[in-house]
């Protein structure tokens, strides 16, 4: 047990796969030699080899597309696309090829790849290298979506990601990445794919949210219990699928509901979730579903992303709303 | 104004030079001349007969399977006419345990690799078991240049693996202006992966004509950007065809890296089953040499005057094989319809819980 970062926690989950299954197989762009831009990868070349760690030419759609070739001759991927913006070049790749593999031939071949790349916002980056774009992918079918509000997750989560045979999309977050550290078990553990979790437990309001926007909601249930304010908040984690069960048993105690997303207001998580609830628990409710997101903008230049991204004032607000309603 | 002076690059030179170097490889010529006696001894006379039995076999699917299409019968279909050559001469140089990605123009290919003509008009018709054949293979990619991309990854899975086998895929003469062409190439050259590209220059992506498509003179020169080796060959050769594509086989499996090929052919009929009118977009001038170029008139004449072929044999084996065509379109026949709850089954290895109540859903509404 030691305390580590996010960034700490997903190396410490790649050593474990790369040690355990000699099919694993991480690549893209500096992770070899430079251990990649965030040293997600730092020292598992050197551990591993070049066989199993190496650098890729710059492509984002080759490296998908290498990946799914690998999977289909019995490797186990787990490419990293630097920037989540950067998934752009690669579309077909995961929506038009690795998402399908395993429908188009009836389950007989599958492309069992863990994509992995960072995303969100908040740390003053060039354009293109801060993007919200789980709305876009969440709407893959084939494909999951999953996401860490911290490192115990993350850990947890890469290795139940790698371990699946469906392509996975493990989204990390940047303002999270050297942020918050916790106390990591050196041995293997893992967390559940498509599972959300109660990640403070309460009986007047629900938030529901995923990744950096937990620990803003986290922040706003801390305030509101001095209060005597008692607000229950859920970490989805997977993002694709949703875990409905969770949400409509805390929906069915607390009666009323805030969905907080750090991505654009469009067609997109917290829009499922409003829809999922109103659809099988509307009669649980005692006011209008809110929703906390970022408005309907291209993902804003660094100087306007504070604003931009909803964090623990936004969310009171329509907490607040919600339970004077 | 400055004076005069000689240039510091000749650009106008050079650019006259890009794919000077390629000579399409060839055996025997359009008139049944063997023009490489070299090549041609390599050859038994047994290969030979047997070649053009190929040629006669993909003819046959062609027709065949256009009557079936024209008679609502079958989905889509890529007509392979005229592509013969390049097809079965380029698929009979690689072995069982290769790797093959092909594109939707290539299922004669896909065939003569080990699927079965049943499953290939399944999979026209957009049924799942027409994925699930025998063969080492992917099913026919329809968005271009896909497979080369995966290609550099199953050629680089493969050398990992440490087998004795390649991956080779398809694309036309449109697929190289896809990036992904470019990618695919790249990354297979980076990594020195056991990889055959083929590309097929039938004229046209559709209706736009090759010299539309880029300004290289050659498309095998694409390859040279990614240190890659390629060959030009006469697509209508049947022989030619085989001997390269066995080299390049060869050279890959032998750890060399990857080969690209571009085999010079012609779309002699429209794009797809769908029909679109080539009178549209080119002209009956163009065509009739092209025609002529006929991949089955040169074995044929040349197996004929060597007396180990005649009209006879050939009028036979189309029988045989459009027989044999027949009763695959009764096999798929005989094959329940794709299910709605069977594609939610296979969306994920374990359905999750939306999918789960949908597969319920289904299985209700289907059941009826």
């Amino acid at each position: 047990m030691a305390k580590k970062s996010y960034i700490q926690a997903i190396t410490d989950g790649l050593d474990i796969l790369l040690d355990e299954d000699p099919k694993t197989l991480i690549f893209g762009e500096d992770v070899g030699k430079n251990g990649g831009v965030f040293r997600t990868t730092q020292g598992l070349q050197e551990k591993y080899g070049e066989d199993r760690v190496f650098d890729t030419p710059l492509a984002e759609s080759g490296i998908l597309g290498l990946a799914v070739g690998l999977g289909l001759t019995g490797w186990r991927p787990i490419p990293e696309i630097q920037f989540m913006g950067f998934t752009f070049e690669a579309i077909d790749s995961i929506a038009g090829q690795m998402a399908r593999m395993r429908f188009r031939f009836g389950g007989q071949k599958n492309s069992p790849v863990t994509i992995r790349t960072p995303f969100g916002g908040g740390t003053h980056t060039a354009e293109m290298h801060a993007d919200n774009l789980e709305n876009f992918f969440t709407g893959v079918p084939g494909l999951r979506v999953v996401t860490a509000s911290n490192p115990y997750d993350a850990k947890g989560l890469i290795i139940s990601a790698v371990e699946n045979n469906d392509p996975v999309l493990f989204m990390e977050n940047l303002k999270l990445y050297r942020s918050m550290k916790d106390d990591i078990p050196d041995e293997k553990y893992t967390v559940p794919l498509d599972t959300a979790k109660v990640v403070r437990e309460g009986t007047d309001v629900t938030i529901v949210a995923y990744s950096a926007e937990v620990n803003e909601s986290l922040t706003v249930a801390e305030k509101l219990a001095k209060e005597n304010i008692s607000a229950e908040v859920i970490d989805l984690r997977s993002l694709s699928p949703i875990d409905t069960d969770t949400i409509f048993a805390s929906v069915e105690k607390t009666h009323k509901v805030v969905v907080v997303q750090e991505a654009q207001k469009m067609a997109g998580v917290g829009a499922v979730v409003a829809s999922e609830i109103s659809e099988h628990a509307i009669m649980s409710l005692d006011a209008p579903i809110a929703r906390v997101a970022a408005p309907n903008s291209v993902y804003p230049f660094a100087q306007a992303e504070n604003v931009w991204i909803p964090n623990a004032d936004d969310i009171e607000v329509k907490v607040r709303e919600t339970l004077s309603y | 104004m400055a004076k005069d002076s000689k240039k510091v690059v000749d650009f106008a030179a050079i650019k006259a030079d890009l794919g000077k170097d390629f000579k399409p490889v060839q055996i025997l010529d359009n008139d049944a001349k063997v023009v490489n006696k070299e090549l041609m001894a390599t050859f038994s006379d047994e290969q030979l007969v047997d070649f053009m039995k190929k040629l006669v076999w993909e003819r046959a699917l062609h027709e065949q399977t256009m009557n079936f299409s024209r008679q609502g019968r079958l989905g889509f279909y890529a007509p392979t006419l005229g592509e013969e050559a390049s097809e079965m001469g380029t698929v009979s140089a690689f072995k069982e345990n290769d790797f093959l990605l092909p594109a939707y123009r290539d299922l004669p290919q896909l065939i003569q690799h080990g699927a079965t003509v049943a499953e290939g008009y399944l999979w026209s018709r957009g049924h799942v078991l027409g994925n699930q054949f025998k063969a080492r293979a992917i099913m026919p990619q329809i968005i271009i240049g896909a497979q080369m991309v995966e290609t550099a990854g199953v050629a680089l899975g493969l050398k990992k693996n440490g087998e004795d086998a390649v991956a080779f895929s398809y694309t036309g003469d449109g697929g190289t202006s896809q990036g992904d062409t470019y990618e695919g190439m790249n990354f297979a050259g980076a990594y020195e992966a056991p990889a055959v590209f083929i590309i097929q220059n039938n004229g046209y992506a559709i209706s736009v004509p090759r010299p539309k498509q880029t300004a290289a003179v050659t498309l095998a020169q694409k390859a040279v950007a990614a240190g890659i080796p390629s060959v030009q060959v006469d697509g209508m050769d049947i022989l030619a065809c085989y001997a390269v594509a066995k080299e390049a086989r060869d050279f890959a499996a032998a750890g060399n890296g990857p080969v690209m090929i571009e085999t010079l052919t012609y779309r002699f009929g429209a794009h797809s089953s769908a029909g679109d009118d080539p009178s549209r977009y080119r002209t009956k001038e163009e065509e009739q040499p092209w025609f002529e170029n006929d991949p089955l008139i040169r074995m044929r004449k040349y197996l004929t005057d060597k007396g180990q072929w005649s009209q006879e044999t050939e009028d036979a084996y189309v029988e045989e094989c459009k027989n044999s065509f027949k009763d695959a379109l009764k096999d798929a026949d005989a094959v329940a319809p794709e299910k709605v709850t069977d594609m939610l089954k296979n969306t994920f290895e374990v359905p999750t819980p939306d999918i789960a109540k949908q597969i319920a859903e289904f299985e209700e509404k289907e059941s009826k």
